[in-house]
C-alpha cells in the first residue's frame, strides 16, 4: 500500500546505470553468450541446411531466416536477463532489497530492471542486425523501421521474465519456462519456416504466441512489405508490453515487499 | 527530553492475515540515543526494522519517523536514514569503493562530495587497503564493516543496525562496537536489533524486549538488572523469555 508519493520515476534510471556499469565489466563475456546461439543457427542452419532448402515467399532462405532470427535472439537475451541474472540479484544478492533501503522505491528496482534487460537485448539485436547488413541482407530501408520494433519486442520479453521470476520459486521454474514456453515459441512464431505450413488451428494458436507478431513484423519491414497488414500485429505487441510491464512490476512489488 | 525522532503506537504486523509477526507494539526513540530491540528469533525486531525503514508496510497502528508517515513519504525519510540490514547485501559485482560510490547514486549525492566521503568512511572502518578489493575477498569483519560504511554514505540522522555483529568473532565485533560508540558520540540516533545481551549492555541506553510480537519489557540496561534482581542481562532476558529453543 502507497499512500502519497508517486513510487515511479526518475530514480529508475539510477537501477538502470548500476546494471549498465556491472555488464560493462563483463561486457565481452556477455556478448558473446548472447550472440553465440543465434549466430551458430544463423550459420548452421540459414547457410547449412537453408542451401537444400528452395525460396520462400519469394526470397532465399537466410534471407528469410535473418530478420527472425534478430527478433529471436532478442527475446532470448531480454528472457535470460530478467529471469535468471534477476532472481540472482533478488534472491542470493539481496541487491534489490539494499537498493530499496535507500529513496529508490521497489517500483524503480523493477523498472530498471526491466529496462536494463531491454536494453542488454537490444545490444544484441543490434550487434545481430549490423552483421545482416553487412552480409548484405539488407535490401529495402524499410529494414532500419524494425529496430524500433526490435526494442519493443526485447521489452516485452523483459517483462514477460520478470513476471515468470515473480512467480520463481527457485531456478528450475526458469527450465520449465524456457523448455517449455521459449524454446517452442522459438521453432513455431514462424522463425524458421511459414506459419502457412502449419495446419490451421495450429496456425491460430501461433498467432497467440508473442513473437509471433514480432517475427511478422520484422521480416515483412525488412522487405519492404509495408502496408496495414501491420497494423495489428504491432498494436498487438505494443498493449501486450505495457500490460506485461505494468504487471511485472506489480508482481514483484508484491512478492518482495511483505 | 531530546526531540522524539520514532514514535510507534499499537503497531501491528500480519503477514497473510494470519498470525502477527508484530502484535500491538508502541515505543518511542529519542534523538541521539541508542535504542535496542532484544528478543529471540522470531521476536518480531526485524519486521519492526523494515517498518521504521519504509520497506514493509504496517497492517495496523500508526507510526511517525521524522515526525512524517512511512506510508506517505517513504523517499523523504529513507533519504535521512542509513540502514544496515542482516544479510550480507554488499554487490559482489563491484568492488569496495564502487559499493559505497553506487549507493551514494541512489541519495543524489554529487561526485565530489561522496569522494571525501567514501575515503573517510573507508577510513574510519579501517578498510583504506581494501578500496580496491572485491568484495568477496573481504572477512566477515570487513564485510559488516563496509555495510556499515555504506549505511552512512548519507550522513544519516538515524541509523538501523539489524544484528550488526552475528557471526563475527570477539575482536571484530569488540571493533564495531567501538565505532558505533564513536557514531553515538557524534549524535547519530541508533537503532539496533540484537540477541547479544552483552552488545546490548554496552552500546544501548534504552531497551526493550521482545517475545512473540510483544514487547514484554522495556528500560535502561541498568534499569531492568536492577528491577527484576539479577546479576545482568542475560539473566534478565531468559527469565522473561524462557530457556526453551526457539527454532
Amino acid at each position: 500500500m502507497r499512500l502519497g508519493e508517486s513510487p515511479l520515476g526518475r530514480r529508475v534510471f539510477k537501477v538502470w546505470l548500476r546494471d549498465l556499469i556491472v555488464w560493462s565489466k563483463y561486457w565481452h563475456g556477455s556478448l558473446v553468450g548472447s550472440l553465440g546461439e543465434p549466430v551458430l543457427y544463423f550459420l548452421g542452419i540459414g547457410y547449412g541446411l537453408g542451401s537444400f532448402i528452395p525460396a520462400i515467399e519469394g526470397i532465399p532462405y537466410i534471407q528469410y531466416l535473418a530478420p527472425a532470427l534478430i527478433a529471436s535472439s532478442v527475446m532470448n537475451s531480454a528472457s535470460f536477463e530478467t529471469t535468471f541474472s534477476s532472481f540472482t540479484r533478488m534472491e542470493i544478492q539481496k541487491t534489490y532489497q539494499s537498493i530499496a533501503a535507500t529513496p529508490v522505491s521497489m517500483e524503480e528496482v523493477i523498472a530498471g530492471e526491466i529496462l536494463w534487460a531491454a536494453t542488454k537485448a537490444c545490444l544484441t539485436g543490434t550487434v545481430m542486425f549490423i552483421a545482416v547488413a553487412f552480409l548484405g541482407f539488407i535490401h529495402s530501408p524499410w529494414a532500419f523501421a524494425a529496430i524500433p520494433v526490435v526494442m519493443m519486442t526485447a521489452l516485452l520479453f523483459a517483462s514477460i521474465g520478470m513476471t515468470v521470476t515473480s512467480y520463481a520459486p527457485d531456478y528450475d521454474f526458469f527450465t520449465y519456462y524456457f523448455t517449455l514456453f521459449l524454446e517452442p515459441m522459438f521453432l513455431f512464431s514462424g522463425t524458421f519456416f511459414p506459419l502457412s505450413s502449419m495446419p490451421p488451428l495450429l496456425q491460430t494458436f501461433a498467432w497467440f504466441l508473442p513473437l509471433t507478431p514480432s517475427v511478422y513484423v520484422v521480416r515483412s519491414l525488412f522487405q519492404g512489405h509495408v502496408g496495414f497488414h501491420l497494423l495489428g500485429p504491432l498494436l498487438g505487441t505494443i498493449v501486450l508490453t505495457l500490460f506485461f510491464f505494468f504487471f511485472a512490476i506489480r508482481r514483484m512489488v508484491k512478492r518482495l515487499v511483505v | 527530553m531530546n526531540p522524539v525522532i520514532i514514535s510507534a503506537s499499537q503497531i501491528v504486523k500480519k503477514f497473510n492475515g494470519l498470525t502477527a509477526a508484530v502484535d500491538g507494539v508502541s515505543f518511542s526513540i529519542e534523538k541521539g540515543k541508542c535504542f535496542g530491540f532484544l528478543g529471540p528469533n522470531g521476536a518480531g525486531k526485524t519486521t519492526l526494522m523494515r517498518m521504521i525503514y519504509c520497506f514493509s508496510p504496517r497492517s495496523s497502528g500508526t507510526m511517525t519517523v521524522f515526525g512524517r508517515d512511512p506510508l506517505r513519504e517513504p523517499r523523504s525519510i529513507k533519504q535521512r536514514i542509513g540502514v544496515a540490514p542482516q544479510e550480507d547485501s554488499l554487490d559482489p559485482d563491484l568492488t569496495v569503493i564502487q559499493n559505497l560510490e553506487m549507493y551514494a547514486r541512489y541519495f543524489d549525492i554529487p561526485k565530489t562530495v561522496v569522494q571525501q566521503r567514501a575515503e573517510r568512511l573507508l577510513d574510519f572502518f579501517q578498510l583504506k587497503e581494501k578500496v580496491r578489493s572485491k568484495i568477496d575477498k573481504l572477512s566477515g569483519g570487513m564485510k559488516r564493516r563496509l555495510i556499515i560504511a555504506r549505511a552512512l554514505i548519507n550522513e544519516p540522522e538515524l541509523l538501523v543496525l539489524d544484528e550488526p555483529t552475528t557471526g563475527l568473532d570477539p575482536q571484530a565485533r569488540h571493533a564495531i562496537w567501538a565505532k558505533l560508540e564513536e557514531l553515538k558520540s557524534q549524535g547519530v540516533t541508533l537503532v539496533l536489533t540484537t540477541h547479544y545481551m552483552e552488545e546490548a549492555a554496552r552500546l544501548c541506553d534504552e531497551l526493550v524486549i521482545m517475545d512473540l510480537g510483544k514487547i514484554i519489557e522495556k528500560g535502561s540496561p541498568a534499569e531492568l538488572v536492577e528491577r527484576h534482581q539479577v546479576k545482568n542481562l542475560e539473566e534478565v532476558f531468559l527469565k522473561l523469555t524462557g530457556k526453551d529453543l526457539r527454532e
